[in-house]
């Protein structure tokens, strides 16, 4: 079915062989306090793998939004197969053949693998369903991708990976002339990786254009014909897959040396300051999970989206519930649940990457927002009456040797650049007396001058003797500032790395293992043992 | 180290209550409950089981399923309907009024009258049902603030139009032939209830309509990006939501013989009552007719245990009150369940 499909598409496209199928100039786009594209070229082929690159943040998954149809582009023009487009809506984009696969699933929950396929374009007549022809019809496509998925199963009831299938079968319901994968194999196996490259290839030979998104330098090497990098919103260069080196290309997407843009961190490895022994969360999302971290160290956690590297250092400060297992702080038991407060007042802080949505009061003051975990403190509060001109003169101290600029702490946190705002949270932590640092995804979508002063923060922290625990999906940045770096996947601590061993191919080597849960944590307890 | 954590997970002492979940999960826990009730208020509650007071259960029941099939649309698109029980007013007051109105200008012509009577009321919930959906849909205001004005709005006519005396002078054909009358023995309301949710049934299972709506409260951004035009479905669902309830509202006049600006105050909260205790969430997606209707009419017999063994009802209010609250958390504590497995 996909291959008649493909082959109708190929006859389409040979007439127009030459032809751009897409063609993207000057293309700007604005969010509130933000310009996510600022002046992007970009165009796609027929029968071409056209690789997205650039940190998050670096206006991606903004370009793909406009070119699905989600976001309506401020400025520049559109073309798809030589036709203009304006008010482009995604479900016009699917009927003129874009298909995108979004790493962000638009899929329904509550509905079945069939359901979610045929959403919005159900067979059927007069407002009746014709169940039979739908149920035929998504067999034949998830049997022709070869996925391990059952189309009367509820979406969610699936894991993220079958997820992932589901929503990438949706993308060949109907005639696909451009498909957009964002970073599709980010949840898959090695086995159904190999499938989906094979599939990218039949594609390719048949004409369709792709645009891939991805970080993994290695993966779209192999499978890529051009690379365009992006970086805080412009186009950076578009190059010749094979052209560049790894290191290149990673200096194109940061905007500096390799050597330059992290700095070299002096780790001095002292006492076990936070230890987590055997811990499964209550919703499983983290199962049977050791680590420890020590002060004068970054102890980084790699892995997958939805592998539970984030969830585990939220649970630590009491964000999700634990289920079994202890964490330790100076050695000392926390209650089964922990809670922040508590964890506060043992020194322990965490920074969350959606600074809107958990971190900041976007209406509120920087002073406000940098006091808010503190206020118990006698320096600022006393007999629960606060001490305003105490807590303005030490926010201000904070601000300032964090080089906030402006040094205005009265100005309202949502006036702020991501870099600023990623500030006022480091200013958080510093109200208190805290030894031990969690940052999940410290630098999502801020720009790199920003960046750079986050990790220099992160070096003196470290040369005070205080214990960093660092989850990051940025694999450039959790490899080059860790001192010991860990990886999880599907849930469970794999490996634990340290010195030469922290490298690319060591790492991607377990986000793809498969079926080695047995012998994973067990090989993994060795090591800790030793 | 994994085996360690299926045995954590599946200890002996949770087996049967594995089982229990298994059949929760099959036919769930509403007929069970359901059933077990009937029995004991048999053998408890004197006159339960005889049948006028079977017919007047099953009568009463039938306007809160029509009710609350409507209400579940509305909580199943991840909304909420506060004005279903004003909708009941109005359309009461609107068609009495008409009907008594035309009364002396047509003798001899009482069908028209009442399909005067009747579309009158319809109308009224058709109106208010789309002011709903409309301010949800594209002013996407918060449909708690539009239903509860909308329901101020509805209730403030219904009484303006009657200054909250009774309308009476209906046809009576509407009142003896239809709303007091016995079809095979059976109050006409249960017909209309089951008509309504066989309706509602096929709606759900094999009509785009049903899908869409799963899918506009299952993930909204999803049904946007796949095509499905949101906002019609959802104005659709509000102005079916208020059509039933006037339904529910025309019958229940034709029942009393008189139009009532206060019909029935708790109308409103018993409808979402009905649908919360079977099953349908609050974050929207999820609901199934047959579990509403059963709903319905768990309550009414609560309600009707309660009248029989004489109990104060501002103490049956509370006990309402009791009920949604529990019916509320126990959905909560479920959803919680199922994410662990």
């Amino acid at each position: 079915m996909i291959d008649s499909r493909i082959a109708e598409t190929s006859r389409a496209a040979q007439a127009t062989r030459d032809d751009l199928l897409l063609e993207m100039i000057g293309i700007c786009k604005r969010f509130p306090g933000v310009l996510a594209l600022d002046d992007v070229d970009f165009d796609l082929r027929a029968g071409e793998v056209h690789v997205l690159f650039g940190e998050n943040g670096a206006g991606k998954s903004t370009l793909i939004n406009i070119i699905a149809g989600a976001f309506a582009p401020d400025a520049g023009e559109f073309r798809f197969r030589g036709r203009a487009l304006a008010r482009l809506k995604p479900h016009a984009a699917r009927m003129m053949g874009i298909s995108p696969v979004f790493q962000e699933f638009s899929l329904v929950p509550e509905l079945t693998v069939e359901e979610n396929l045929f959403l919005g374009r159900e067979i059927g007549a007069g407002g009746f369903l014709n169940h039979a022809a739908m149920q035929a019809k998504a067999r034949a496509i998830i049997g022709e991708l070869g996925f391990d998925i059952a189309p009367d199963q509820k979406v969610g009831e699936l894991s993220r990976a079958h997820q992932q299938m589901v929503e990438i079968a949706k993308a060949f319901l109907s005639e696909v002339r451009l498909l957009i994968l964002d970073e599709p194999t980010a949840s898959l196996t090695e086995a159904e990786t190999q499938n989906l490259f094979a599939l990218v290839a039949r594609l390719k030979n048949a004409g369709v254009g792709i645009i891939y998104v991805s970080h993994r330098i290695q993966e779209f090497q192999k499978i890529g014909d051009r690379i365009t990098v992006l970086r805080d919103g412009r186009k950076v260069a578009t190059v010749k897959s094979g052209d560049v080196s790894e290191n290149e290309l990673v200096e194109l997407m940061t905007g500096r040396k390799v050597g330059v843009l992290f700095p070299a961190i002096d780790h001095r490895p002292g006492e076990k300051l936070l230890e987590v022994d055997d811990v499964t969360l209550a919703d499983l999302s983290a199962r049977n999970v050791n680590f420890y971290a020590r002060a004068g160290e970054i102890t980084g956690i790699a892995g997958l989206v939805g592998c539970g590297k984030s969830e585990i250092v939220r649970a630590i400060y009491g964000l999700e519930p634990i289920a079994a297992g202890v964490v330790r702080v100076r050695g000392e038991a926390i209650a089964a649940r922990p809670a922040p407060i508590d964890m506060l007042r043992r020194g322990v802080c965490y920074f969350p990457s959606d600074r809107v949505a958990e971190g900041l009061a976007l209406g509120r003051p920087i002073r406000e927002n940098a006091s808010m975990a503190a206020l118990d403190l006698p320096t600022f509060s006393h007999a629960h009456i606060l001490r305003r001109a105490s807590e303005r003169r030490a926010i201000q101290a904070i601000v300032d040797t964090l080089r906030l600029r402006p040094r205005q702490i009265e100005r309202s946190v949502a006036k702020l650049s991501g870099g600023n705002r990623q500030k006022v949270l480091l200013a958080r932590g510093m109200t208190r007396d805290i030894s031990i640092f969690l940052f999940d995804e410290p630098t999502v979508g801020i720009d790199v001058g920003a960046k750079i002063e986050v990790y220099e923060l992160m070096k003196s922290l470290v040369a005070e003797g205080a214990a960093l625990v660092l989850v990051s999906s940025e694999l450039p940045e959790v490899m080059n500032l860790s001192n010991r770096l860990y990886v999880m996947h599907r849930s469970q601590m794999v490996a634990e790395l340290s010195g030469a061993d922290i490298n690319e191919t060591e790492v991607l080597s377990h986000f793809f293992r498969e079926k080695r849960l047995e012998d994973g944590p067990a090989s993994f307890s060795t090591a800790m043992a030793t | 180290m994994t085996t360690g954590s299926t045995d954590r997970g599946g200890a002996p002492p949770s087996v049967a209550l594995d089982r229990f979940y298994r059949l929760y999960g099959a036919i769930g826990f509403l007929p069970i409950m359901l059933i077990g009730l009937v029995v004991i208020f048999a053998f408890v509650v004197p006159h339960f089981l005889i049948l006028p007071n079977v017919l007047n259960v099953l009568r009463s029941s039938s306007y809160l399923v029509i009710l609350a099939v409507g209400q579940m649309l509305v909580l199943m698109v991840g909304g909420f309907d506060l004005s279903v029980g004003a909708v009941v007013a109005l359309s009461s007051v609107s068609s009495a009024l008409v009907m008594a109105g035309l009364k002396d200008q047509m003798v001899d012509q009482a069908a028209l009258i009442i399909v005067a009577g009747v579309l009158t009321g319809l109308g009224c919930g058709f109106l208010v049902g789309l002011v709903n959906g409309l301010c949800v849909a594209f002013l996407t205001v918060s449909p708690f603030m539009v239903t509860l004005g909308t329901a101020s709005i509805a209730t403030g006519v219904a009484l303006l139009l009657t200054n909250g005396i009774p309308v009476y002078g209906m046809p009576v054909g509407y009142v003896d032939g239809f709303g007091r009358a016995l079809w095979l023995k059976l109050p006409s309301a249960v017909y209309l209830a089951i008509a309504i949710v066989a309706a509602v049934f096929v709606l759900q299972n094999f009509t785009r309509m049903g899908r869409y709506i799963v899918a506009i409260g299952g993930n909204l951004q999803a049904a946007i990006v796949s095509g499905v035009p949101t906002r019609i479905y959802l104005v659709a669902t509000y102005a079916l939501c208020s059509v039933f309830a006037s339904i529910s509202g025309l019958a229940l006049t034709a029942q009393i013989g008189s139009g009532q600006a206060a019909i029935n105050s708790q109308l409103t909260l018993e409808s979402i009552a009905a649908a919360v205790i079977a099953g349908v969430s609050l974050k929207g997606g999820v609901g199934r007719v047959e579990m509403v209707a059963l709903g319905a009419l768990f309550l009414l017999i609560l309600t009707n245990a309660m009248d029989l063994l004489t109990i104060d009802p501002r103490i049956q209010t509370i006990f309402l009150g009791v009920i949604v609250v529990l019916a509320v958390a126990l959905d909560e504590l479920s959803t919680r369940r199922t994410k662990r497995v």
